[in-house]
């Protein structure tokens, strides 16, 4: 019965992968050429994309490669979550503890961590300090996670009235606690840095959307039996 | 909430063998999000190059 979540999980995870990297080529694509465009013309600086190991083309493939096995990490790991938490929290309803999970999903694991850490264009990003900044995003990743499941804990016995708010107390207390990274250049165009985030935001909403759509049609065409 | 679910719950026991799935799933998602030339050297440096707009608009650190 696990198998069949944990395939469902993989089926609606490469989709919605295949999907999320489709929004990224359409909308995101842009401003990364643009981004890009900024960083060879101050020429020298850091990171350089003149020296191809991977074409650019390459690169627009690369990304449908990304979000897809990143769907089917996300998808994998949803099916075994959803099979934890079925009949314990959340929604009796099948499909709309699918919805549910995923929504909760996007907030643990994208919106705590974008909105302290949002993602950068090329261009943005001191390399001395990826090690630095990739662990403060794993530990916003983690609070995320914690605050969600603390959120859940407290749901089933307390209602939203008290989820809601222990959730924010974890989330906002972090924030307050872990260090700020401001690294956009001086003369790095703000538009195309909020166009870009926006779009970052979008690619995952889309992924985590059509994984929590896909994963409820799935459970509603087949029955699991126990 | 769970004395109105009609799905029954799966015993932990039961899921376990399956968390050791989730090791795989995150050294792919290492793969495909981190700085992965440290892990696999040479073909780090490809992957890393290879996904590199999908890892800055997943919204990860990329460099």
């Amino acid at each position: 019965m696990i198998k069949d979540f944990f395939l469902r999980g993989l089926g609606a995870g490469a989709v919605a992968g295949l999907l999320a990297g489709l929004f990224g080529f359409l909308v995101g694509e842009p401003y990364i050429d643009q981004a890009i465009a900024i960083e060879e013309a101050a020429a020298g600086a850091g990171h350089s994309h003149a020296d191809e190991l991977v074409s650019r083309g390459g690169q627009a493939f690369g990304l449908f490669l990304a979000t897809t096995l990143y769907g089917l990490v996300i998808g994998g790991q949803f099916a075994l979550v959803y099979a934890f938490v079925r009949g314990r929290f959340g929604p009796a309803n099948e499909q709309t503890l699918a919805v549910t999970l995923a929504a909760g999903g996007f907030l643990a694991v994208v919106l705590v961590p974008f909105l302290k850490y949002p993602g950068n264009p090329p261009a943005v990003g001191d390399p001395d300090t990826i090690g630095q900044r990739t662990v403060l995003y794993l530990v916003m990743l983690a609070i995320g996670l914690l605050a969600l499941g603390a959120g859940a804990v407290i749901h089933r016995r307390f209602g939203w009235v008290a989820a809601v708010p222990a959730f924010l107390v974890i989330v906002g207390v972090a924030y307050a606690v872990l260090p700020g990274v401001q690294e956009v250049p001086a003369g790095f165009p703000a538009v195309l840095l909020w166009n870009f985030r926006v779009s970052s935001l979008g690619l995952q909403a889309v992924l985590w959307g059509v994984l929590g759509s896909v994963f409820a049609l799935l459970s509603a065409r087949q029955r699991v039996r126990v | 909430m769970s004395q109105m679910s009609s799905s029954p719950v799966i015993p932990v026991r039961t899921l376990l063998p399956w968390s050791a799935a989730v090791p795989v799933l995150l050294i792919v998602a290492y793969l495909v999000t981190m700085d992965s030339a440290g892990l696999l050297a040479q073909t780090g440096d490809f992957l890393h190059e290879l996904m590199h707009d999908g890892r800055h608009l997943l919204g990860v650190p990329c460099h």
